[in-house]
């Protein structure tokens, strides 16, 4: 890890209020994308939402071809946390989605200075059950997950 | 050879479930499928286990003869025979590569290979069982000589791929190796001097109209004048060598791209293996196994040299890691899914 901040001042929004999905999508193996916004940034107490690294354009679902498309602005173009919040977005989601659906996760076009290896490293996925493998990495992917802090 | 046309099925014989995580790799034991010897294969799993399959003779289904566990710490994700069947060569991504015996039944680890940095993608022995190789994402490719008593010694560690190595096969007839990378090229090893000397001979890279994307597998015919590549960039790539400059021994003639087989796959094609046959399955992450066969029929210049045979759509529920065709008599081809599950398939003329 290391010592400094990657982005000590970042910009802070205020939460959106969440409209309550009314109709229900697809019964109970639905998903609720929303939730993915609570998943907290790796080094600061706020959300993805809050840092506008995720908002709802973020999200495509193709329920019919069991396809899933999202889209993250890391907030700065040499982030090098985007690795990590991507493996924290294809955690939580995997739990939440019927198992079979197939997830592509990509910063968004010309957010980050890196993108093409940084997609290429999100969208391998023996590169991302190695690294939810690695104990410490694992470690810090459920910090963000999982804290309380908000 | 075998004229084949459109007329043909796929069948689903058996799914064989047990791996309790996603099935990455399967390999059939070489020495089985014939004489009354019963087939088995091995398969590697998330689970951190290997798990040995035997068909029942008298039934025809497979069951379950083992379950090797408590060695790998991580997911194991290749696994290899040795030429004869005896040994079992497993990497994992807890960075070794463990050989096994088959002991009156049981097997046992008889020797535990380390070296790599990290994860070992995969692991291949050479025609003659006489050489290992593994490669992983330290980005090397480690070359053991098999010695009495199970022992091995690493007699080289190629560095030259950028990124992690996906695969490593050596050629069916010559020690030559081959190894295919997250650096979107493929690489060619060879022992130059008397004494492992093992340099890179040659590189299958952009340039060379080479894949350009990460190439995740490989696999040659059985005379080992062809092979087939296959990537992330959705495309399988046909390469070829002057066999008479191969077979002459003295020099190695250089490998270059014939064809390209694009537009028929929509996901990563993890898999591809060539049957003695001639037929080429695929296996990828739109859950469809595909099969192709060369284009008698287009004698016209600039014709496709391979076609579609036909296409197995839902396969699996998930995407599939690997498909391999049977040794031996039958034509079976076994596919590992990232839904835990096997499935063993028979290629039917109708």
């Amino acid at each position: 890890m290391t010592l400094g901040l990657i982005n000590a001042n970042p910009v802070v929004h205020a939460k959106k209020e969440r409209v309550a999905r009314t109709e229900d999508l697809h019964a109970d193996d639905a998903v609720d994308p929303l939730e993915i916004y609570d998943i907290l940034d790796p080094e600061h107490p706020y959300s993805l939402e809050q840092l506008s690294v995720l908002s709802e354009e973020s999200i495509t679902v193709d329920d019919k071809m069991g396809r899933i498309l999202i889209t993250f602005t890391p907030t700065i173009q040499h982030c090098s946390m985007a690795t990590v919040i991507g493996l924290c977005l294809r955690v939580k989601l995997k739990h939440f989605f019927p198992p079979h659906y197939k997830v592509d996760i990509k910063v968004s076009p010309g957010s980050h200075a890196d993108e093409e290896s940084v997609n290429k490293q999100l969208n391998d996925k023996e590169r991302v059950a190695a690294a939810l493998e690695n104990p410490n990495l694992r470690q810090l992917v459920d910090e963000c997950l999982y804290s309380n802090e908000l | 050879m075998e004229n084949f046309n459109e007329g043909c099925e796929l069948k689903e014989f058996q799914t064989l479930e047990g791996h309790s995580d996603r099935v990455w790799s399967l390999a059939w034991n070489p020495a089985t499928g014939h004489s009354g010897i019963p087939y088995v294969f091995a398969s590697c799993s998330g689970d951190k286990t290997v798990r040995i399959w035997e068909q029942n003779l008298s039934t025809g289904l497979w069951g379950c003869k083992a379950v090797l566990d408590e060695t790998h710490t991580r997911t194991v994700r290749s696994c290899a025979w040795s030429p004869s069947g005896k040994l079992l060569a497993t990497a994992s991504f807890d960075a070794t590569t463990a050989i096994w015996e088959n002991v009156g039944g049981d097997f046992e680890c008889v020797s535990t290979l380390e070296g790599h940095e990290n994860e070992v993608k995969s692991v291949s022995w050479n025609a003659s069982g006489s050489l290992l190789a593994t490669c992983g994402r330290d980005k090397s490719v480690w070359i053991w000589e098999v010695q009495p008593g199970n022992e091995f010694e690493c007699v080289s560690v190629l560095q030259g791929h950028t990124q992690d190595v996906k695969m490593v096969q050596w050629h069916p007839t010559m020690d030559i190796l081959f190894s295919c990378s997250y650096d979107n090229s493929i690489k060619v090893w060879a022992d130059e001097g008397d004494s492992d000397d093992w340099q890179c001979i040659q590189t299958l890279g952009e340039s060379n109209n080479g894949h350009t994307s990460t190439v995740w597998a490989l696999s040659f015919n059985t005379s080992g004048d062809k092979m087939f590549t296959c990537s992330d960039d959705l495309t399988l790539k046909l390469w070829e060598t002057d066999s008479r400059r191969m077979q002459s021994g003295n020099e190695f003639a250089p490998w270059r791209h014939l064809c390209t087989l694009t537009g028929y796959h929509d996901r990563t094609i993890f898999s591809v293996h060539w049957s003695r046959e001639g037929i080429i399955a695929s296996g990828a992450a739109d859950d469809c196994i595909r099969l192709f066969v060369e284009n008698n029929e287009s004698l016209v210049d600039g014709g496709p040299l391979y076609k579609l045979l036909l296409k197995k759509e839902k396969a699996h529920n998930m995407d599939i890691n690997s498909v391999q065709w049977s040794p031996g008599e039958k034509r079976l081809l076994a596919s590992a899914s990232d839904d835990g599950t096997i499935k063993v398939w028979e290629l039917l003329s109708l």
